[in-house]
């Protein structure tokens, strides 16, 4: 029997790469992981994903850039930050300092763009791996989402892969609003793409009532909260259903274990946490403590066995609890 | 640093409510123009963004308490005005970068408009004990909504009350009476804290005299700790470059002529990284990105 006191086995593969646990920040969520670092040691998640860089500074969008909707928020904050170059000399070397694996996101608008990203961060130290946001309008496609094409996906997974060295994963991030994501996960993945993370955020829109103009100076933006949990989970399932051997990073709407442990039992086998860290920036060390928890309650001894476990066929008891029988005969 | 505190007492300030929390972690390291962020819905809330509040008050009662002064604008402000002693309340703080004191006496104006003249008084606190001369100039649509009258005639060498409607002080606006305030007190710097439309006036009249301004103010924020990014405003840098900077973590306070108040809500031509600026060749669209 499994006593309480013993620990769940919480190690987790970002697709070769191991992780001490499945909790992550989601990009954009956690800056660079400084402002973190004064709450908590960075070295206790599972990974920081950074902001999606992009080549140039850029200064985003205008404010307001922010409007919350009944369990979750718009954010139009339009990938503000440095650019590679104050990223790769400021910000990367000091998370690697504070002991923190570092998961790069970028993102581009072409695929020139993300292939020139991949290059400056190929021989950067310290990075984990490599989080393609796709999310992004490609100015070669009138502003289409690449996220939104498999083929055009599928190409900038192929320029990221064929450019990055080989022992550091890429990751393809995927959008939930788009009409076949596992044609997009499936292209990704024959892309060269090592693992997939879901989801992005979708896009939304609020209008103020009082000054009947639309809340955002953007007018649409992406929501992200529990209010798409729902979408993250059917993503996670369908995609975990049709490709089941690919490592799947969850997110969307996380903000207590039992809500990762949905996005495990989905099949996902590392959960980043955005917009909980808005309000409590302690969200990953409390999720990850509560997911533990859960687990134990459960019968686990691995965090790996309860990966994609709700596919299960129906009537079939959870398959850990037959392994407990009978290794305590 | 994140505390679950304890109100103690709340109470009806005219238009406002104002209530005291018992964090003592927060008040010990509390420097005036710092602000607190406040989870607000109780544990299941549906509103996964924190508030933010100017702290009013520090006391060392009980280890050390914080006092918000707020009016009800939307959901999260009412949930707060409902709340009674003994309840819990979770924040974050002190937050922020607070109003920079100058090191020798000196002749100071603070301006307060509405609710912003809540965080005005530790201030002034802090500048009479470093022997500085203190004048309040507060003002509000109406007379119930200036707050902090009696506080600021009983600390300020002066104190001039400015309403819109007329029902208190002056009839119109701080900035109408600021040039006098200014030039009777032989001002050295202004302090003001305000909306923003104020901050802005305010700055101007502060540059026409030539003296520092330091404003603390007000964007809507996600996080209040800096990781979001949404709380951006345009602000002209040391080296002479404007960068869209992030209010919760560079600010609240800033130099009022530092802060490219007419461009606030738009990203300038010349900000760094702005959409086709020189800092973008090779940058991407800045359609629907998220
Ligand atoms: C540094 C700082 C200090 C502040 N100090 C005070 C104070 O002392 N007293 C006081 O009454 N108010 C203060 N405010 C404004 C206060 O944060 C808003 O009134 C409050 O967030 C409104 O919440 P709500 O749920 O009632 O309104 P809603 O409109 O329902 O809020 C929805 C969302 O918008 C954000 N939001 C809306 N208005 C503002 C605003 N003006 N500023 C920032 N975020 C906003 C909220 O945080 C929330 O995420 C301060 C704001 C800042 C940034
Ligand atoms: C303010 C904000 C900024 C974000 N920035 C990025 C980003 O730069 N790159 C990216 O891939 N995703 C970005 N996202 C999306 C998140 O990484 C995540 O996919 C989404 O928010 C769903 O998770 P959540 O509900 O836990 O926040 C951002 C989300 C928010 C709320
Ligand atoms: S409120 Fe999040 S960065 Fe300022």
């Amino acid at each position: 029997m499994l006593t309480p006191d013993m620990s769940v086995d919480m190690r987790t593969y970002l697709a070769h790469v191991e992780l001490a646990n499945p909790i992550t920040t989601a990009a954009g969520c956690a800056a660079s992981g400084a402002e973190l670092a004064q709450f908590f040691d960075l070295a206790r998640l599972g990974a920081l994903v950074t902001r999606s860089i992009t080549m140039a500074p850029r200064a985003g969008r205008p404010t307001p850039r922010m409007a919350e909707t009944p369990s979750g928020m718009l954010n139009a904050v339009g990938l503000q930050g440095p650019g590679v170059d104050a990223f790769l000399e400021l910000e990367l070397p000091r998370l690697v300092e504070r002991g923190a694996r570092a998961v790069v996101s970028i993102a581009g608008g072409s695929v020139a763009e993300y292939t020139a990203l991949a290059r400056r961060l190929a021989d950067a130290p310290g990075v984990a791996a490599i989080e393609v946001n796709l999310s992004c309008p490609n100015v070669e496609d009138l502003g289409r989402v690449f996220a939104r094409d498999p083929a055009a996906s599928a190409e900038v997974v192929a320029a990221v892969r064929t450019t990055m060295r080989y022992d550091v994963p890429v990751v393809a991030k995927l959008a939930p609003d788009v009409a076949d994501i596992v044609a997009v996960a499936r292209a990704c993945v024959d892309g060269g793409a090592d693992a997939l993370a879901m989801i992005n955020t979708p896009l939304g829109m609020s209008i103020d009532v009082d000054t009947m103009r639309p809340s955002l100076a953007a007018g649409t933006g992406g929501l992200s909260g529990p209010a798409i949990r729902p979408l993250a989970v059917r993503c996670l399932w369908q995609v975990h259903a049709a490709l089941p051997g690919v490592p799947l990073v969850g997110m969307g709407g996380v903000l207590t274990g039992r809500d990762a442990l949905e996005l495990i039992l989905a099949g996902a086998c590392v959960v980043a946490v955005g917009t909980a860290l808005f309000h409590d920036p302690y969200a990953c060390l409390r999720i990850l403590r509560e997911l533990e928890d859960l687990l134990k309650e459960r019968g686990f001894e691995r965090l790996a066995d309860a990966v994609g476990l709700a596919h299960r066929p129906p009537g079939a008891g959870p398959r850990h609890r037959i392994d407990l029988e009978e290794s305590s005969l | 640093m994140q505390v679950t505190g304890t109100v103690l007492t709340t109470r009806r300030v005219d238009a406002y409510h104002a209530l005291t929390v018992v964090a003592p972690g927060i008040a010990e390291r509390f420097r005036p123009g710092h602000f607190v962020s406040v989870a607000v819905g109780g544990p299941r809330t549906s509103m996964p963004t924190r508030r933010a509040f100017s702290v009013h008050d520090v006391k060392p009662d009980y280890g050390g308490t914080v006092e918000l002064v707020f009016s009800v604008r939307g959901a999260g402000t009412s949930w707060l005005a409902e709340r009674k002693a003994r309840d819990s309340l979770d924040l974050v703080g002190p937050l922020g970068r607070p109003f920079p004191v100058p090191r020798d006496p000196c002749a100071c104006v603070l301006v307060g408009g509405e609710y912003g003249s809540a965080s005005l008084f530790s201030l002034a606190d802090t500048l009479q004990q470093r022997g500085c001369r203190v004048d309040f100039v507060l003002g509000a649509a109406s007379a119930d909504r200036v707050f902090g009258a009696l506080r600021a005639r009983r600390m300020g060498e002066t104190t001039t009350l400015t309403t819109e409607d007329g029902s208190l002080g002056l009839r119109g606006r701080v900035t109408d009476v600021l040039p006098s305030v200014i030039a009777d007190a032989r001002a050295d710097v202004v302090y003001a804290s305000g909306p923003m439309p104020m901050l802005r006036g305010v700055t101007a009249v502060a540059v026409e005299f030539d003296i520092p301004v330091q404003v603390s103010v007000e964007e809507s924020m996600a996080c209040g700790y800096g990781v979001c990014m949404t709380c951006v405003l345009p602000v002209l840098g040391d080296d002479g470059v404007t960068r869209m900077v992030r209010s919760c973590v560079e600010g609240p306070v800033f130099r009022g002529e530092r802060v490219r108040f007419e461009d606030i809500g738009t990203i300038p031509f010349d900000a760094l990284g702005a959409p086709g600026g020189r800092a973008q060749e090779g940058g991407a669209h800045t359609r629907h990105v998220s």
